[in-house]
């Protein structure tokens, strides 16, 4: 039996390596200085889907929300393998918390299902930006399916019901559930696969629309808009005919209620931004010999830090 | 959606699992009451299980003023569905203003799904949560006694306050180990509300097959005083002087992330972040330079003593004693000067 299987992924900015060029004279992070990457926990995720299509047959679509430069994500799922990927991309989600996240997240999702329904849809159990593991959970919610969170290994899928080893921070569970349904997936899942070489040449030159506009825009500056858009149209009529347009959805064409999503349909607001400063001062200065950490033992003594 | 109440109770979600009542709902608690008392209502508390009552009690104990116990067979085990449609029906029923979850890993597979549901926000891991104003930007309108949640991003290099100006219940996950405990009060009384849920077997929606609890082997969280190596201990071997110190001082071992990569120590003492977020009394980094995700989880030490050979370690600025040096040489003269103590 194949499976319909959808991988959410995210573009996210690097924050486990902050080097020198991004810490600002401060000790503040400059955050657009961070490389953007392929969520990592995202990564196994893709993995887990494409080994479950490669056991029992089916289909693997990624789907991404984002600003047209996160289609660089989709093309790295196409070197791994995905069968087909999508770009959601739209001004008006842009200031999404979670919830109105998820709700766009389950219409991409529904979009899909209205071609072949979905059996499944499998996500990292978080993003580094945020750190929230909020979206999965929350879209399971809105498709209404059940959700199996921190999955690091499927057992075995089997007519409508798939088997998963699930660590819950204090020990582990085998559970069970009926597809269709959502699975969350820990840097503990299959390490995901090296692109392939030859997948890698073949998807390289693959693009969104957007992307095409702004490659047209840097070429042809003093063209009219109505040249540019001609221009565009040609190039997108040659990457289709060679499969290699990247789809690109606005909120209208995956039907969401545009009072859920954005700004609009965040119920949280972020009332401040305080920059962590990696620089400080006032710690007493010990000297590196027997007598200086001695006196600062003592002191430890004599206030009953140590006892 | 639920329209703000202002008179609506502050809500404590009580973790538990086949019985046992995990730690987060009583240090939640602690912070609960606070916000209870600036706004002038109940602090209740949400317990579910197959058996409620001896946990219902300890909540009171710890500070809650009322404690609504759901009990029914089908709750022993904690599984999503079945506890998200009972605490989002509460939700519904008795709208209060704020929910707080720990931000365990089954607090945040329980509180999203729950969030969902009653469409409302939800802040994720917050390290700290206050009562203040706002004023929206955009509409200029002003809301009073908002639940303010304070939470790291970002990987920890930036610090964000959020709020939920008017869809309600304001919604948080809060960080294990960073409200202190309430002392139990035994003769604290309060006023247990019992009901028993509407559940039949297809609410379950995942079958557990199998489950294992693996007891954790250290217990940073408890430590009095904690050790800790980083990358600058620079191999498993060295990191012997690490146990060595933490032996003399009677202390837990605790390690950086770079250490837990390295494979010189097992992930159980990771602190930081990604690890476990503790409060000792005391805390000797050795060799930690000390990245913001580290930070995260131990600046709230009351003592932070650093021992890093490069002068410009980060970890120096959240230091109390800062000793520059090798390690080598200045972990065993400290060793040398605690046993002369004695």
């Amino acid at each position: 039996m194949a499976y319909n299987l959808v991988v959410l992924v995210k573009q996210v900015p690097d924050t486990k390596r902050i080097t020198g060029e991004a810490m600002r004279d401060d000790g503040t992070v400059n955050r657009s200085a961070l490389s953007a990457i392929f969520n990592p926990e995202d990564l196994h995720a893709l993995e887990l889907a494409l080994e479950l299509r490669e056991r029992y047959g089916g289909r693997v679509t990624v789907i991404t929300m984002g600003p047209p430069q996160a289609c660089e994500v989709l093309r790295q799922s196409l070197e791994r393998g995905a069968d087909d990927v999508a770009l959601l991309t739209d001004r008006r989600a842009a200031a999404s918390d979670t919830l109105a996240t998820s709700y766009i997240l389950a219409c991409a999702v529904r979009k899909v299902a209205a071609e072949a329904p979905v059996d499944m849809v499998l996500c990292g159990r978080q993003a580094i930006d945020g750190d929230t593991a909020q979206v999965p959970p929350q879209t399971a919610e809105k498709l209404g399916w059940p959700q199996i969170t921190y999955v690091d290994a499927v057992e075995e899928v089997s007519g409508r019901r798939i088997r998963a080893h699930r660590n819950t921070g204090s020990g582990w569970e085998r559970v069970e559930a009926a597809m269709p349904c959502l699975l969350t997936v820990t840097d503990q899942g299959p390490a995901p696969r090296p692109a392939s070489a030859r997948r890698l040449m073949a998807v390289k030159k693959a693009r969104c629309r957007a992307e095409l506009q702004a490659e047209v825009n840097a070429v042809m500056p003093d063209a009219t808009p109505e040249a540019r858009t001609a221009e565009v149209e040609k190039r997108a009529a040659a990457l289709a005919a060679k499969g290699l347009l990247v789809k690109q959805w606005t909120l209208d064409d995956v039907g969401a209620d545009l009072a859920w999503c954005g700004r609009d349909g965040s119920p949280t607001k972020v009332k401040r931004i305080q920059s962590v400063v990696l620089k400080g001062s006032g710690f007493k200065k010990v000297e590196p010999t027997p007598e200086g950490v001695a006196g600062m033992v003592h002191e430890l003594i004599e206030d009953h830090t140590i006892g | 959606m639920i329209e703000p109440n202002r008179q609506g109770d502050v809500w404590v979600v009580a973790e538990q699992n086949d019985g046992d009542l995990h730690d987060v709902g009583l240090e939640l608690l602690s912070k609960g009451r606070q916000l209870a008392d600036r706004l002038g209502v109940r602090l209740t508390a949400v317990l579910l299980g197959a058996q409620v009552e001896e946990n219902a009690r300890r909540l009171i104990q710890h500070g809650a003023d009322r404690v609504i116990a759901g009990e029914h067979a089908l709750l022993g085990h904690y599984q999503t569905n079945p506890y998200a449609k009972v605490i989002a029906g509460l939700v519904q029923e008795h709208r209060p203003q704020v929910v707080i979850f720990g931000a365990t890993p089954l607090g945040r597979d329980l509180a999203p799904r729950v969030a969902s549901t009653v469409r409302a926000g939800l802040t994720a891991d917050c390290t700290d949560l206050d009562i203040g104003e706002h004023v929206e930007p955009h509409t200029n309108t002003r809301y009073e006694n908002l639940l303010y949640q304070i939470r790291p991003a970002f990987g920890g290099n930036i610090i964000a306050t959020i709020v939920n100006p008017e869809r309600w219940p304001q919604m948080a996950t809060v960080r294990e180990g960073v409200m202190r405990m309430p002392d139990a009060a035994p003769n604290r009384r309060g006023e247990i509300v019992r009901l028993t849920p509407h559940l039949k077997p297809d609410d379950l929606a995942l079958k557990i097959l199998e489950h294992r609890r693996t007891a954790r082997k250290v217990n940073l969280k408890a430590a009095r005083v904690i050790v800790a190596g980083g990358a600058g201990v620079g191999g498993k071997e060295n990191f012997r002087l690490v146990w060595d110190l933490a032996n003399a001082l009677g202390a837990a071992v605790g390690a950086s992330r770079a250490a837990v990569d390295n494979g010189w120590i097992d992930k159980d003492h990771q602190v930081g972040q990604t690890g476990t977020t503790v409060r000792p009394a005391l805390y000797v980094a050795v060799g930690i330079s000390g990245a913001v995700q580290h930070r995260a989880g131990m600046s709230e030490a009351r003592k932070i003593v650093a021992i890093n050979a490069d002068p410009h370690a980060p970890i120096f600025g959240v230091a109390h004693y800062g000793v520059v040096g090798d390690l080598n040489r200045v972990l065993p003269m400290m060793i040398e000067a605690i046993k002369k103590r004695a």
